[in-house]
């Protein structure tokens, strides 16, 4: 039998964010207690109003390897970007 | 008239301290650094309690004892805390069932302090409600685990609640304090709190697998009197020795 915990990777909404963010991770024997650690652990300091988590186990991740391969093709593609529209003065804060 | 609530506001405070001096214990030891955090969490929430219990029990006194003096220059004699709450930490089984048939009373108790006719005990109780309403379920996950979980813990779980039990019977014992307070609407009667303390501990039990001994088992008293078991000279001899030796020491 295994007696390590398994690790589980927390995600935590902020008072004044829309989206989860990753935040760390932590040790549990379950996903009940998961929250609960996290509790304790990431949001002493009044960070968040929600917390999700997630098995380690269960996040499939790019390889490190395959970087050139996934993200370079965007770098010279410039035309991707929403930048090329002339924004009229009068609308402010784009 | 505001001796009695003297008293009884020393036995919230002296409880909540004792546990949290207690819990604060493992800081440093618990078996996994999230538990340590957890702990500490637990036992500064209590002792953040005791702040405020205190503070108004100095205020109604009148004779310039703060948060401090209470805490730090009072005798075992003159404690007031249950008897439960003084009890070894033992291992993690006997700590989290100790804090899991604490926080199930005091919980309980403070959502019937929260309707106090004395606006400022109901006010901390209202505050103090949300931190034990994390500590109960936070307890309760724990005794569930422990009970339900190898066959060691299980074992050492039914021990530490065989050998706590004898001293749950002290929460529900009125005595003459109790009596004046909840004839004037500020106290909440001891008595009434069991039958939900009892139900909540059964239930918890049960999703255990664990084994609650008779209700009516023998029962130790004398806490709120006074009169402690050998174990609480220790907790103030480590927690009073450096405000002794350095008086008015601070920060």
């Amino acid at each position: 039998m295994k007696k390590e915990w398994p690790l589980w990777e927390v995600f935590i909404r902020s008072q004044h964010g829309l989206a989860h963010k990753h935040v760390g991770s932590t040790h549990a024997p379950d996903a009940e207690m998961a929250i609960k650690n996290a509790r304790d652990v990431y949001t002493r300091r009044n960070e968040g109003v929600s917390i999700w988590v997630v098995k380690s186990a269960d996040v499939v991740a790019s390889s490190p390897g395959d970087k050139e391969a996934l993200f370079e093709p965007a770098q010279d593609k410039i035309y991707r970007h929403p930048t090329f529209f002339p924004v009229p003065e009068e609308v402010k804060h784009m | 008239m505001s001796e009695a609530k003297i008293e009884y506001l020393l036995r919230l405070g002296d409880s909540a301290l004792i546990l949290g001096q207690r819990v604060s214990e493992w800081i440093g030891h618990a078996p996994i650094m999230e538990e340590d955090v957890a702990l500490a969490n637990v036992a500064l929430d209590l002792i953040g309690q005791a702040r405020l219990w205190f503070g108004y029990a100095g205020e109604l006194e009148g004779r310039g004892r703060d948060e401090d003096a209470l805490a730090f220059l009072r005798e075992a004699h003159e404690y007031r805390n249950v008897l439960l709450v003084e009890q070894p930490n033992g291992n993690f089984a006997d700590t989290l069932v100790r804090q899991f048939l604490f926080d199930a009373w005091h919980h309980a108790l403070l959502e019937g302090l929260s309707q106090s006719h004395d606006p400022r005990i109901a006010e901390i109780a209202v505050k103090a409600l949300k931190e034990v309403t994390y500590h109960l379920e936070r307890s309760s996950d724990w005794v569930v685990r422990l009970g339900d979980g190898t066959e060691e813990s299980h074992r050492k779980a039914q021990a530490a609640l065989d050998e706590l039990w004898t001293y749950t019977g002290e929460l529900f014992a009125a005595d003459a304090i109790d009596a004046e307070l909840v004839a004037q609407g500020v106290a909440v009667d001891p008595a009434s709190l069991r039958e939900a303390w009892l139900h909540t501990v059964q239930a918890v039990c049960e999703a255990a697998t664990l084994t609650a001994p008779p209700a009516d088992a023998w029962m130790q008293s004398g806490g709120k009197q006074g009169r402690h078991t050998e174990h609480l000279g220790y907790i103030l001899a480590e927690m009073q020795s450096l405000p002794r030796a350095h008086p008015g020491a601070r920060w």
